[in-house]
């Protein structure tokens, strides 16, 4: 095995593209694990601890472009008014540790479909900005997942950033594991309003192949908000409304038994997050100042 | 490999260090400083806690080659040079915090962290502080004890 | 100490004096080297030129072994040996109780995981690569997974021509042990019964999961013997097993005791001692192995998994009129403890419930899933819970309260157990469960402590992970009782040695306290210093590292250590006290008739000081070493399961208190409370600390624990990532009612204290979570899916 240490950015590009084979190294809270449990040999290791700028962001109106190695910690802690999903999210991460050196970058490129991160970016809407000596790619998050542990980097590819649309509405991320604290997601659902393009999007972790969106549980639910005209009004859901957006987002689950749950709990468990994020983003935008600013906005397409 | 750092104020340098070698081995098994635990060698249990460069980290998911250059700090450099227990390892053996004590480094690590940023942590402070350090014999309790009082001693609401 | 202490024992008989003395919360002599970080455990020894051993493992559940080839390991650079079943030259099977276990494995393996090959090398991952170069052919064989399996016909079977002694009783060669016990006639009064609840239970695989891997350090002797440093239980019951493997007289295989980092009954049997000896002795060099937490969950045997069918008949008054009760246990592929498993399980059947009819029978089986043996229990868990759970049923049935069910059957002193053994000391199982039930409950809605829309989420079920902000939360509230008996029982020659010694250093008397027995991180030595200073009335008290130079302590298991160690560090002091005082009779004249020792003085009944330590001890120290037996017991009756088994019984009991996520299935345990007797408290910071402590691995086993075993004997989550034990945001307060309840049979009227609250804790649990949920919950641990009926 041979560590590699870029003192900056083109050099860690170089060496990923001279050595596609080598494993990207951060927080270490992924790889670090498959090396002491001997799960992983890998030809090169490519530690990015000296690259200082993967661990800063940048706010606009619009994104947060954030930095592929920025800690868990600092998204809960300076984050959470422009993340407020992946900061949920990001408190439910491992523990206290691993929070100071994990990262969202990290989950992305572990891919796993229990990462927490990943609903939470699913339901901002997101784009993974990957580069390499060739040039700069932004991904969608939507096309990002390709299979379990499988990303659409390419070999050569590096996560610089994440760029992440900062909340114009509210945001939710709740996780089903069986302890009270440093587990890993049996399921999880997260879900953003989207009142400025009267949209609302999901994210599903650990219930399928791979992170996934609801969509027709997301249609289902601009539909009604926009025949209801519930985004003007503020007015309550109907209560069957809740319940059939459950029942859509559990329809979009393709759960397997494992040790962590059956399948049929995590469609079950992902109805009633769903249905529970629901109410509390729908609550939070009804005593918001939102509901009055947003009748002359476009329909959801 | 060569790895260089300041280990509880001390520099000091490991050699032959093999490229998948965790912070946590070179501590225990090259730099002779035990004190961080190898409960589980994969973050879950919290019982290797170092301070690195000011942070709290299981030195076990931190590779060797990371700790470059870095300040590390240990259990083994909580107590003051002459041996004057800190506020939190003595408030660990007063509570009766302290049983086989494979965690307790850890947890003192974290706990120690915690009263610096906290003066008065509630308990649900505390618990979310110490969530990711196991304990498997003492359920606890006497380890909340432990923090409790020690916060209490450091403002004054319980005698040194 | 003002801050907030939970848990502050109500002690009822003795003021807690203050100079280190019995009764007083000494704090423990090696605190400050723990929490320096100074204290030396087994996977902390080092020593120059040592290697790194590691171990192949078994990758199949069932398999014969065509072959190994050694010889492309052996060329991996920094490799100094490799060894097989070939090269063992001396024993080649162990065992706590049958030697049915191959040291390494020959020519087949019976559980995933079992050892095959050992390999020394300059540096772990030189190990590990050199294992992976060792090929090994396997032909897999079919598995026998349960008791099905293990006794249809043609199945195979796994120890064949046993020549063991239970062998003769038991109905199939893959059933290790099975105990009856029959008390009264079941039969005949069941038809009596107003009310009869039948049930059947399951309880998962536990791990002990100390913290502390199996590891240690094997040096080779100039003198062709061994010296092990290494984390056990019990030193001199693996020398007993390593000394025939390694071919040495028992002599030359000399164990230290290193630092332990928690035991809870993975330690009782041999990991790594034999394998790294042998590397020692082969390649004349130090070795060191050290488990990863994977291999530590194949390295050593676990709670054994167990179905208990159970019938329970009442008068309408609630009045029990008999029990049945069949519990299998699966033993895994080898016996380890699971003899004495069933011996418990059977004779503590019952629970602490006067039952005048009876019919028990429990089992355990061999199979190829993990090993099992101790875990703190050890049978009497997989009982409780089920007999717990029939009174709850029992109680539902007659529409009684659960507690007043349990009242008004509950044992007392002179009460005889289903074995024809009588109670012979204090067994308040009233009282324990009246002082649970009678204290307040917690406050509901304990998140509500803030904004409406802001809930504190580490109050709630699913805590941090934000699943409920209070939707769907239910409470519930359960009570259980559970028995333990303490110390070793059916007839085993159960004692421990202490040698004591006496002498001035600078002038002032200093006691020594040398014994064998292992802490664990229980605070066996902060009590025997005490006992030491309490005997000999000196303030310093030096205990020496527990090693095989002196006599076996026995095991730090079955809640015994303090009962037996203590009594014998006990006689030991008072041989040193007799010497001392013929002495001075000698010497001086000191008065026959009672006299003391007491701040380093000598002084009679009425406290006058006659003379001081210092005026007999200027001509030589005083050592004396003792053996402490408790009182004999006998062996079950093998058909009727009658005997005077058990050394003494303890009692404790639990209060759970519990939010549930009926949705979602999720459990935060709000409070469990738990009263138990323990006779006398020596040190009662220690004694709340081992009850919360077991406490908690109860609510682990309840809500959390297992490890999960497919159908083909694999263990499917051997990692602290998916075998969870509970963390602190899991665990909630845990008040503890003490009673000291002086049994006159032990030693200052003691009762073992360390495992009764892992026994009551989980069905307690589980009963709240009944009550919150109203479904039955049969098995443990409970998962969220069966808490939502989406299993």
């Amino acid at each position: 095995m041979e560590y590699l240490r870029p003192a900056d950015w083109p050099e860690a590009l170089a060496a990923k593209a001279a050595h596609p084979d080598a494993v990207p190294l951060a927080g270490g809270t992924d790889v670090m694990v498959e090396l002491n449990l001997d799960r992983r040999r890998p030809g090169h290791l490519l530690d990015l601890g000296r690259i200082a700028a993967l661990r800063t962001w940048e706010t606009t109106a619009r994104t947060v472009r954030l930095g592929a190695a920025v800690p868990y910690r600092d998204v809960i802690a300076r984050l959470s008014t422009e993340l407020p999903g992946l900061a949920l999210a990001s408190r439910t991460v491992g523990s206290p540790q691993i929070r100071t050196r994990g990262s969202v970058g990290g989950n992305l490129g572990t891919a796993s479909p229990a990462g927490d991160a990943h609903p939470a970016l699913l339901a901002a809407g997101a784009t993974v900005e990957a580069v390499s000596v060739r040039g700069t790619r932004h991904i969608p998050i939507d096309d990002f997942y390709l299979g379990p542990k499988r990303n659409a980097l390419a070999p050569d590819e590096l996560i610089r950033a994440v760029h992440i649309d900062a909340a114009r509405g509210p945001q939710q991320f709740a996780k089903v594991g069986t302890r009270n604290a440093m587990v890993i997601a049996v399921c999880a659902f997260a879900l953003a309003l989207h009142p400025h393009t009267r949209t609302v999007r999901t994210g599903i972790g650990s219930a399928a192949p791979t992170p996934v969106r609801a969509p027709r549980a997301e249609a289902f639910l601009c539909g009604l908000l926009e025949e209801g005209g519930h985004w003007s009004s503020g007015a309550p859901l109907p209560p069957s409304a809740a319940t059939r957006f459950g029942e859509l987002a559990a329809a979009a689950c393709a759960p397997i038994d494992d040790v962590r749950g059956s399948a049929a709990y995590r469609e079950h468990a992902v109805a009633v997050l769903a249905r529970r994020t629901l109410h509390r983003t729908w609550n939070a935008y009804r005593t918001s100042n939102d509901a009055a600013i947003t009748g002359g906005e476009p329909p959801c397409a | 490999m060569r790895v260089n750092l300041t280990v509880n104020g001390r520099p000091r340098t490991a050699d032959d260090v093999w490229e998948g070698e965790s912070l946590l081995y070179v501590l225990r098994e090259r730099l002779g400083l035990p004190g961080a635990k190898n409960a589980c060698e994969q973050g879950e249990c919290g019982s290797c806690t170092v301070r690195l460069d000011g942070d709290l980290v299981c030195a076990c998911l931190v590779a060797a080659g990371q700790a470059e250059g870095a300040d590390v700090t240990t259990v083994e450099g909580l107590a003051e040079a002459d041996g004057t227990l800190a506020p939190v390892q003595r408030a660990f053996l007063d509570a009766g915090a302290v049983q086989c004590g494979f965690c307790t480094p850890g947890l003192l690590m974290v706990a120690d962290d915690l009263l610096a940023s906290h003066s008065n942590p509630t308990d649900g402070d505390i618990r979310e502080a110490l969530s990711g350090n196991l304990c498997r014999c003492t359920g606890y309790e006497k380890i909340l004890d432990a923090v409790r009082l020690a916060a209490a001693r450091a403002d004054g609401t319980a005698p040194r | 100490m003002t801050a907030p202490v939970t848990g502050t024992p109500r002690l009822t008989q003795h003021a807690a004096p203050a100079d280190g003395r019995i009764g007083a919360s000494t704090p423990r002599p090696d605190g400050t080297l723990k929490v320096t970080g100074a204290f030396a455990y087994s996977s902390d020894l080092w020593h120059e030129d040592m290697l790194w051993g590691h171990t192949l493992r078994s990758p199949h559940a069932h398999a014969r072994i065509l072959g190994i080839d050694i010889a492309e390991a052996l060329t991996v650079p920094g490799v100094t040996a490799v060894l097989t079943h070939a090269d063992l030259t001396a024993a080649t099977h162990y065992g706590l109780e049958l030697s049915d276990q191959p040291v390494l494995a020959a020519d087949r393996v019976r559980y995933q995981g079992e050892a095959v090959a050992l390999v020394a090398a300059d540096h772990p991952e030189t190990a590990r690569r050199a294992a992976a170069r060792i090929r090994v052919a396997y032909e897999e064989l079919p598995v026998v997974h349960d008791e099905a399996s293990a006794t249809a016909p043609g199945a195979p079977v796994l120890h064949p021509g046993r020549t063991d002694h239970y062998a003769a009783h038991v109905p199939h060669p893959n059933v290790l042990h099975r105990q009856p016990v029959l008390h009264g006639d079941a039969r005949a009064a069941a038809p009596t019964a107003d009310v009869v609840v039948t049930g059947d239970y399951e309880t998962g695989t536990q791990d002990q999961a100390p913290l502390g891997p199996e590891s240690g350090l094997a040096v080779p002797a100039e003198d062709g013997g061994v010296d092990l440093y290494v984390a056990t239980q019990w030193l001199h019951v693996d020398r007993q097993q390593l000394a025939p493997i390694l071919g040495l007289p028992p002599e030359k295989v000399r164990l230290t005791l290193a630092g332990v980092g928690g035991a809870f009954g993975a330690r009782e049997d041999l990991s790594m001692q034999a394998h790294a000896c042998l590397l020692a002795m082969r390649t004349g060099r130090p070795v060191k192995m050290v488990y990863s937490r994977e291999e530590s969950f194949f390295g050593h045997v676990h709670r054994h998994p167990a179905r208990l069918h159970y019938e329970h008949g009442a008068t309408r008054d609630g009045i029990l009129v008999h029990v049945r009760a069949r519990i299998v246990l699966d033993g895994g592929a080898y016996a380890s403890s699971s003899p004495a498993v069933v011996g418990n399980a059977a004779s503590l059947a019952l629970g602490p419930y006067r039952v005048p009819n009876a019919d028990i029978e429990a089992l355990a089986l061999y199979t190829n899933n993990p090993p099992c043996g101790a875990m703190r229990g050890f049978g009497a868990v997989q009982a409780c819970f089920a007999y717990e759970s029939q009174m709850d049923k029992l109680a539902a049935a007659l529409g009684m309260d659960p507690v007043e069910l349990r009242r008004r059957n509950a044992v007392a002193q002179g009460d005889v157990m289903p074995t024809g053994q009588p109670i012979d000391s204090p067994a308040p199982a009233a009282e324990l469960l009246r002082l649970v039930k009678e204290r307040p409950l917690p406050p509901e809605r304990p998140w509500d402590t803030g904004p409406a829309d802001a809930p504190d989420l580490r109050a709630l079920p699913g805590g941090l992970s934000n699943t409920t902000h209070g939707e769907g939360v239910v409470r519930g509230v359960g009570y259980a009782i559970g028995i333990k008996n303490i110390g070793f029982s059916e007839g085993f020659d159960d004692y421990a040695t202490a040698r004591v010694g006496l002498a001035l250093a600078g002038g002032e008397p200093v006691a020594t306290v040398h014994t064998a027995a292992a802490e664990v991180g229980q605070g066996g030595v902060t009590v025997q210093a005490q006992i030491a200073r309490t005997e000999l009335g000196v303030p310093r008290v030096a205990l020496l590292p527990p090693d095989t130079t002196v006599g076996s302590a026995g095991s730090t298991s079955a809640s015994r250590q303090t009962y037996m160690t203590g009594g014998a560090v006990r006689a030991a002091c008072a041989a040193v006290r007799d010497e001392v005082l013929r002495r001075g009779r000698a010497r001086h004249g000191w008065p026959a008739g009672e006299l003391r020792l007491a701040d380093g003085l000598v002084v009679t009944g009425d406290g006058t000081a006659v003379g001081a330590l210092a005026d007999v001890l200027d001509e030589g120290p005083v050592e004396r070493e003792t053996e402490f037996r408790h009182r004999p017991t006998q062996p079950f009756d093998p058909h009727t399961g009658q005997g005077l088994g058990h050394v003494q019984y303890a009692l404790c009991a639990h209060r759970a208190v519990v939010d549930v996520d009926t949705e979602l299935g999720l459990v935060k345990v709000v409070e469990l409370a738990a009263a138990q007797d323990v006779g006398r408290a020596l040190n009662p910071l220690s004694v709340v600390g081992q009850i919360q402590g077991g406490s908690t691995q109860g609510l682990g086993l309840a809500v959390m624990e297992e490890i999960v075993v497919g159908p083909d004997g694999r263990q499917r989550n051997p990692s602290f990532t998916d075998y969870l034990i509970p963390t602190v945001l899991d665990t909630p307060a845990m008040p503890v009612d003490v009673l000291e309840l002086a049994d006159p049979h032990a030693p200052y009227g003691l009762r073992g204290v360390g495992e009764p609250s892992t026994l009551s804790s989980t069905p307690a649990i589980v009963a709240a979570l009944r009550q919150a949920t109203g479904r039955p919950l049969t098995r443990v641990p409970v998962r969220p899916e069966h808490l939502v009926g989406r299993a």
